[in-house]
């Protein structure tokens, strides 16, 4: 599976288009971690722990997108977008979307 | 009184601690910008033609930093009469800057020689009781391009002048 920012893969050809596939994955904030921020708040400074949660989550929604382009028989996404939004206190979405295509 | 005395310290330890951290990691970015230098990063979204054939690769990076008491104090009495949030614009550099560097280290370890079509996404992760942002997270993401051969030869100067020594092509 080729993933994608640009619109094309350079030196191929796309044979089928197959419409929008995302993931998505909402997580929270854990109470431990959470404690450590509030600390971390006083300092300053990176908050490890968070950046680890979101890269595993975008990693998880990334997973879900690529699950929904094999079942629709895609061998590529083209032009992926992630985006964040936060749904409601202490809980944040994590959202991947992209084009399906068949790739020759 | 004893909370007034708290809330001085908190300030103190943050100012402290928040700039220490602050010129720490504005060192250590510069240093591996400085490092990272020859793969630029390119907003543009196609390719030109002659750098086929290429592989090409997702490359993300993300990082979430956090506000200090200080900075968060200096926010607060500048909402009341508006205007330039610096503290805040320092901490959303460091995050931005930051957030490049990973994914570009990512594409190095590619062998990457160019990230192409590069977007930010931003959001702040709220604190949870107020209302105020207590930490910022950045995602950097780009497709990294791995040239199978090396670009073609730019046309030799015929004398370089010492100034045009570090503009040689790869």
């Amino acid at each position: 599976m080729i993933l994608t920012t640009l619109e094309y893969v350079p030196g191929k050809n796309i044979t089928k288009h197959l419409g929008l596939v995302q993931g998505s994955t909402v997580r929270s904030k854990h109470v431990g971690r959470d404690i450590m921020a509030g600390v971390k708040n006083i300092f300053g400074g990176e908050l490890t722990g968070y950046t680890e949660l979101l890269n595993e989550s975008r990693e998880e929604a990334t997973e879900r997108m690529k699950a929904q382009a094999k079942s629709i028989g895609a061998n590529a996404i083209l032009n992926i977008r992630f985006s964040t939004s936060n749904i409601a206190q202490g809980a944040s979405e994590l959202y991947a979307y992209g084009t399906a295509v068949v790739l020759e | 009184m004893f909370d007034l005395i708290i809330f001085v310290v908190l300030l103190i330890v943050g100012y402290v601690f928040g700039q220490a951290i602050d010129q720490t990691h504005y060192r250590s970015i510069r240093k591996r910008e400085s490092l990272l230098r020859n793969i630029p990063l390119i907003a543009s979204r196609k390719l030109p033609a002659s750098f086929e054939p290429c592989k090409t690769e997702l490359v993300t990076g993300n990082v979430v930093i956090s506000v200090d008491f200080y900075k968060k104090f200096v926010a607060g009495l500048r909402n009341l009469v508006g205007g330039r949030v610096r503290s805040y614009e320092s901490l959303i550099d460091r995050a931005r800057r930051e957030a490049l560097l990973r994914m570009t280290e990512k594409a190095k370890a590619l062998g990457a020689n160019y990230v192409f079509n590069v977007k930010m996404e931003t959001s702040s992760i709220p604190s949870g009781r107020g209302d105020g942002v207590s930490a910022v997270d950045v995602l950097a993401y780009g497709t990294a391009v791995i040239q199978e051969r090396q670009a073609p030869p730019v046309q030799k100067v015929e004398a370089p002048s010492p100034g045009m020594m570090n503009l040689r092509p790869r």
